[in-house]
């Protein structure tokens, strides 16, 4: 489990004070996956640096399974970083050390025997994949398989936290996939906690359980996968979601619409929609109960781990008060109505 | 040539290679823990001491800037204290060594610089000490910075060791000013050269190899 509570990081002083994080609590339950999603310079980097203090907070309190890293320093603290296993962007391998001997590396620094470091870095291999890669150098590996290694790694000292710092940012959509699939096997057979940050929905999207939202060094939205992406609560949680949807009006269409309704205007809507709406016929429904013609511009159907999440931009077609009724009608079935504008009518 | 010139020159030769050996070993158990400090003791690195840093970076600018062959003249009485006479090859070794922590120090120093600062940060992450992170990351991911910068020492001590035969230091210099120049004999300037060059080039070399061989990237 990893707790944060109340942490700020400020890096200077006076006016040239710069507030990477400030104010931030966050609870990460034991053998859960949880995401940090964030623009570059919203703070991620110092958020996950903070758990194990590579980074020292300037105020509040890190604890990690029960222990209270904030206070500890020295050796308390070396000790305290065997149970946290951490991997990176750039993979950061030793050049000079072949595979084998880069997995060894934290026994090595534990002080353990030869024997117990063969015993525990050959299985470790052999569940990221890469038994047979064990006398190679990084430099041979792609990047997906140097990933592996670093993953390998981090685990060898059999830590209850791994985090994840961009992990996958350095690698192709379908390497990416295979890391993110095996650390969901990881999380899942180790019982491993795992927080990580990233920039990629994608990320979020296939392995987390939750999801905190990061801006300006605070954390702005903390939510369920499922929720977050069909219920954002903030303006930039939107905007990642519509950005991962790629769900914009056509530019066409953005240069006819119009902010205030006209005497002779339609609706444009953004209707998202979860759970049961999903399978229900509403628009059928909307053309046969408040007699309105839905004319569809956009759609897509995405699901998010056990849910499903429809999307649609849409023209409401009818007078002002059957389109009121209708978009009524709609949010009294849980979906989500924005109003993206008004255009003329062309006919 | 003469058997006795052959054996001047033979002995000139180990006599050079004599100064090198002892100042490139000295200099080198002095200067890789220097160079070491020199970088770990830089702000926000392992071992930050800001103050400890910039003494050391001024002692050792202040070696560097020293002309050699002053510096040469200069600690002739400190050279005295410590080998018991200023001219042969140990008084040489001396100035030589004392020239040479400085350069090595520096050229370790960057070497290390090389090393991505990511390698650092994931073991730092793993809970190394700082000894730990220079012994298993930091000189093994420079090394062949490190032997990169020690050939270009060496190098430099063989001319430098030329130089020390100027004031008696004995060695290829020695003869070469002796015997080439001051006796006008153009033959030995010629050998004594011949043999700097072929040194230099086996000590580059076998310093190119070493990288080489050392190198995964």
């Amino acid at each position: 489990m990893i707790e944060l509570s109340n942490v700020s990081k400020t890096y200077g002083s006076g006016d040239s004070a710069v507030h990477a994080l400030k104010d931030v609590d966050l609870r990460v339950p034991k053998g859960t996956i949880h995401g940090v999603i964030g623009l570059s310079g919203a703070g991620k980097s110092t958020l996950i640096r903070c758990v194990n203090l590579l980074e020292r907070p300037t105020q509040g309190s890190v604890m990690v399974d029960g222990q209270e890293m904030t206070r500890l320093n020295g050796s308390a603290l070396n000790q305290a970083r065997h149970r946290i296993g951490m991997i990176f962007q750039h993979f950061n391998l030793l050049t000079t050390r072949n595979v084998f001997d880069n997995v060894a590396l934290p026994l090595e620094l534990m002080g353990e025997k030869r024997s117990v470091i063969k015993d525990r870095v050959l299985p470790l291999l052999k569940m990221v994949g890469l038994a047979d890669k064990a006398q190679q150098y990084p430099a041979q590996l792609s990047g997906g398989q140097k990933q592996r290694v670093a993953i390998a790694r981090a685990l060898a000292s059999k830590p209850g936290v791994l985090l994840c710092d961009e992990a996958t940012s350095a690698l192709d959509p379908q390497t990416t996939g295979a890391i993110l699939e095996l650390l969901r096997d990881i999380n899942q057979q180790l019982g491993i906690t795992i927080l990580l940050i990233t920039h990629e929905m994608e990320v979020v999207k296939s392995i987390c359980h939750r999801v905190s939202l990061i801006s300006n060094g605070e954390l702005v939205e903390d939510a369920e996968v499922g929720e977050f992406f069909t219920a954002p609560t903030t303006q930039l949680g939107r905007e990642f979601l519509n950005d991962f949807l790629q769900l914009t009006p056509p530019k066409e269409l953005l240069e006819r619409l119009e902010g205030a309704p006209g005497p002779s205007t339609h609706p444009v809507v953004r209707l998202t929609f979860s759970g049961d709406a999903v399978s229900t016929p509403l628009i059928s429904r909307l053309a046969r109960d408040c007699n309105v013609d839905v004319s569809i511009l956009q759609a897509k159907v995405e699901s998010i781990q056990d849910r499903t999440l429809g999307l649609m931009i849409a023209e409401l077609l009818g007078s002002e008060t059957q389109t009121r009724e209708a978009m009524d009608y709609l949010q009294s079935h849980q979906l989500h109505v924005e109003v993206l504008g008004h255009v003329q009518r062309t006919s | 040539m003469s058997s006795a010139l052959v054996n001047l020159i033979l002995q000139a030769t180990l006599d050079t290679l004599y100064m090198v050996a002892i100042s490139g070993v000295i200099s080198t158990l002095v200067g890789l823990p220097l160079g070491i400090l020199l970088y770990t003791t830089r702000p926000r690195q392992i071992l930050a001491q800001p103050v400890l840093n910039q003494v050391l970076g001024i002692i050792t600018n202040v070696g560097r800037s020293i002309p050699f062959i002053i510096l040469m003249v200069a600690i002739i009485p400190f050279t005295r204290m410590l080998v018991g006479t200023s001219i042969g090859i140990n008084a040489a070794s001396v100035p030589l060594t004392i020239a040479a922590i400085p350069f090595v120090a520096r050229l370790i120093e960057g070497a290390l610089n090389e090393v991505s600062p990511g390698l650092i940060e994931s073991a730092q992450s793993m809970g190394a000490t700082p000894w730990q992170i220079i012994c298993k990351v930091l000189v093994p991911e420079a090394r062949g910075g490190i032997i990169t910068g020690l050939t270009i020492t060496l190098v430099t001590l063989v001319s430098y060791s030329a130089m020390a035969g100027a004031v008696g230091g004995g060695g290829l210099g020695d003869l070469g000013i002796r015997y080439g120049y001051n006796r006008f004999n153009p033959t030995i300037m010629l050998i004594t050269v011949v043999i700097l060059v072929v040194m230099v080039q086996g000590f580059q070399s076998l310093g190119d190899y070493l990288v080489r061989k050392s190198d995964r990237k």
